[in-house]
């Protein structure tokens, strides 16, 4: 009794290793699964994890282990933790680190790190990840002392996760992880130097108010700002008062319900002829979490000649750096809407500009080449949908299928797509799946893949065996490096140089050998029908689908062209 | 267009480099960059003298520099009232006519020789950019052996106000 009153007063502090210590900080952060693979520098780290277990996924490459993270960040909001060795553990995650950069995801990346009385000689595996890293994530730490662990993991969790999202990298010497101490964990963060803003001025909120008011050609570009913000049900809102059209980013998509009548569908390089004629026409675009990526854009002098500028970002130096901005709020997208919504908008009188746009989504849809045998891969988009009602987590990797799934699978839900944008990864999509089904073990999730970037990642197969997750591999087959080989039969005379791929595995032979069951279909009804059997089990599946060889994604804005000059518009 | 921009920083370890690196990644081209501590320990100012294209790029310049983590204030003082100074030594080759005429050159730049050797000498000076580089071409003509200098580090005046004779100064006063 009375050791127990005593031991209330005064609290012993415990005394911990550098690796336990960064067991317990992960656990404080409530993390539930990491993304890893071990090594020499990490095997402390390693050992503590043995002892105190925090669930470890274990992918057959960091470039994997980390595109996981992603996946599984992408759709629980939740930041993706990963560990990696030093040296080439660390190197291996360095495009996955990118790629959240690009696309804005919340990581916090540990990697080992030689002992720090060797750090500059050159010792083995030893790399400057720090240096490597620093231009590709938001914010960086080498640990030095220790005792500054628990600030550093606390302060890393924060900047990932709070602001415009990003990856934070913590280099882990081998030393401090065995060093000894009684820690203090730190709940609160001192950061002068980072205060992200959420809250948009209101000056600035009546001023979008009233151009909005007066516009005869209003359009609202939402981007994956609305989804970080989780604010895909103000924006259904504000459209819906305003009786504004909406057109979506690629990583916008889900933001806004595809089958809303007030969607345009996607801009961009491989948008819909309406959403960019919308841009290109409109007279007030109000963008909201979008970064006007050049692949939006086209060439920006032709962008949005005639409108008038919103932009609705929390990151400001994205407001102003591609596109001239009149009305710049720096806010969290859910913010600013609220406040919109609080300020009984009048909705602007822009009955024409609405009925323009109907008429041409009516006049130039979405079309498909009706030449060539073999799977529409379009065609086998739609099937998706239509088998997972529209409901499934969809990944994609990078190239055609990517594209040919932002235009047709119809995202009516936030954070079910899970894409490479910004540094368009080939080699993605499939352990972005596995990430997306770890964190939604129920959900249906789909991995569209190419069957170059497949092979890319394609060891995971491994993985997926291993756990038995139920992830959904669709390889559109066209034995090619299918967008490579459309750009030089578009733009380089046909000259295909490097981009077929004829000599390819036996994929459901390969599947076979993880143990995993795989299918191949060379025609529109064997698809329909395996699809139907295949993303209804609760086994990982393989379907390799046999699409048309020379299918291209239309329409197109050509490098250097402006969003009014698509081509392949029409048949 | 050239701008002068001060940059608080918390003196991490790599802080330089991220700043530096930064501009590499955006392309923003630097002219010079000087770094030291403040009054307050833990926290250093740089000054660091760009050239951009336009106001955009400008702009960007100081988002992209407040993004970061380490950076607690940055500030465009191009067009505020400053005080910038570089110090520069600039080793100049003498005979014993020369000699003299270079002293007669660098006096009404409060300029000193620091070193003297047999067949040179070592001048420092302390002045804004334009005030250097006037000594400097007018000390070409002798040989210039060797020259370092520092770049600018500057403040913003106590007062903004009754700048504008001050910025006028002439190299003969
Ligand atoms: C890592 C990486 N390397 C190269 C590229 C360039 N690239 C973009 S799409 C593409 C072809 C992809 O082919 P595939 O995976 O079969 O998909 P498809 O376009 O045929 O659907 C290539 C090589 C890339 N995006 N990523």
């Amino acid at each position: 009794m009375n050791a127990k009153v005593e031991t209330k007063a005064k609290p012993l502090k415990q005394a911990m290793s550098g690796a336990e210590l960064f067991i317990e900080a992960l656990k404080k952060e409530n993390v539930e699964v990491v993304f890893g693979y071990p090594g020499g520098a990490v095997l402390p780290l390693y050992d503590a994890l043995y002892r105190n277990p925090i669930r470890h996924i274990l992918a057959r490459h960091e470039q994997a282990a980390i595109h996981a993270a992603e996946g599984y960040a992408r759709v629980s909001g939740k930041p993706g933790v990963v560990i990696a060795t030093s040296g080439p553990g660390a190197t291996n995650l360095v495009t996955g680190i990118t790629d959240a950069m690009m696309d804005s995801l919340p990581l916090v990346v540990f990697t080992g790190q030689v002992a720090t009385g060797v750090i500059g000689t050159d010792a083995f595996q030893e790399a400057d990840v720090i240096g490597i890293t620093m231009p590709i994530t938001k914010h960086n730490y080498q640990v030095r002392d220790l005792n500054e662990l628990p600030r550093i993991i606390r302060e890393a969790f924060h900047i990932a996760t709070t602001g415009r999202p990003g990856p934070v990298l913590i280099d882990i010497p081998k030393d401090i992880a065995t060093t000894v101490t009684e820690p203090t964990f730190v709940t609160d963060v001192h950061l002068p130097g980072y205060q992200p803003n959420t809250t948009p001025n209101v000056l600035q909120i009546k001023k979008l108010a009233e151009a909005i008011a007066q516009a005869e050609k209003p359009l609202i570009l939402a981007g994956a700002g609305v989804l970080h913000g989780k604010a895909a049900e103000e924006l259904l809102a504000f459209a819906e008062e305003t009786n504004i059209p909406v057109v979506n980013t690629l990583l916008g998509l889900g933001s806004f319900p595809a089958d809303h009548p007030l969607f345009l569908g996607m801009g961009g390089m491989h948008g819909t002829y309406t959403a960019n004629m919308a841009m290109y026409e409109a007279d007030l675009l109000i963008n909201i979490g979008a970064r006007f990526d050049d692949r939006l854009t086209g060439n920006l002098q032709h962008f949005a000649p005639n409108a008038m500028v919103a932009h609705i970002d929390i990151d400001p130096a994205e407001i102003g750096k591609n596109v001239d901005t009149h009305i710049p709020i720096v806010a969290d997208a859910k913010e600013a809407l609220q406040k919109l919504l609080d300020l009984e908008l009048t909705a602007p009188e822009a009955n024409e500009w609405r009925l323009h746009l109907k008429q041409s989504q009516k006049e130039f849809p979405l079309w498909q080449s009706e030449e060539e045998e073999g799977i529409s891969p379009q065609q086998l988009t739609k099937m998706i949908h239509d088998v997972t009602s529209g409901e499934a987590i969809v990944t994609t990797d990078v190239g055609q299928h990517q594209m040919w799934t932002a235009q047709y699978y119809g995202f009516s839900q936030p954070n079910r797509w899970v894409t490479s944008g910004g540094l368009g990864t080939m080699g993605f999509g499939f352990p972005a799946a596995i990430g997306a089904q770890i964190a939604h073990p129920d959900d249906t999730v789909v991995a569209i893949a190419g069957d170059a970037g497949f092979q890319m990642t394609l060891q995971e197969l491994g993985l997926v065996a291993e756990l038995k997750l139920p992830v959904k591999i669709i390889i559109y087959n066209n034995q090619a490096l299918g967008m490579v080989r459309q750009w030089q039969e578009k733009f380089y005379e046909e000259r295909y140089s490097q981009s077929l791929l004829p000599c390819q595995p036996d994929f459901v032979q390969l599947a076979g050998a993880y143990g995993i069951k795989g299918y191949s279909v060379s025609t529109e009804e064997e698809a329909e029908q395996v699809l139907k059997e295949a993303l209804t089990s609760r086994e990982p599946v393989l379907i390799d689908c046999r699409i048309k060889r020379k299918e291209k994604v239309y329409p197109m804005i050509a490098p250097g062209k402006g969003l009014h000059e698509m081509i392949g518009v029409r048949p | 267009m050239k701008r002068t921009v001060t940059v608080t920083v918390l003196n991490q370890s790599g802080v330089l480099n991220r700043i530096t690196g930064l501009f590499t990644k955006r392309q923003f081209n630097i002219e010079s960059i000087t770094v030291g501590p403040t009054e307050t320990e833990g926290i250093s100012k740089m000054t660091v003298i760009v050239h951009v294209e336009d106001e955009r790029v400008a702009e960007q310049v100081l988002k992209q520099l407040n993004k970061q983590v380490d950076v607690l204030k940055v500030t465009d003082i191009t067009d505020q009232a400053v005080v910038s100074r570089e110090l520069a030594l600039i080793k100049v080759l003498t005979t014993p006519q020369t000699r003299a005429e270079i002293n007669v050159i660098i006096e009404p730049f409060r300029a000193t020789i620091i070193d003297v050797a047999k067949d040179s000498v070592t001048i420092q000076v302390v002045g804004n950019f334009e005030k250097i580089e006037a000594m400097i071409e007018l000390l070409r003509p002798y040989g210039i052996k060797e020259l370092s200098r520092t770049g600018q580090t500057a403040l913003t005046r106590g007062s903004q106000k009754q700048v504008t004779d001050l910025k006028q100064y002439s190299i003969l006063k």
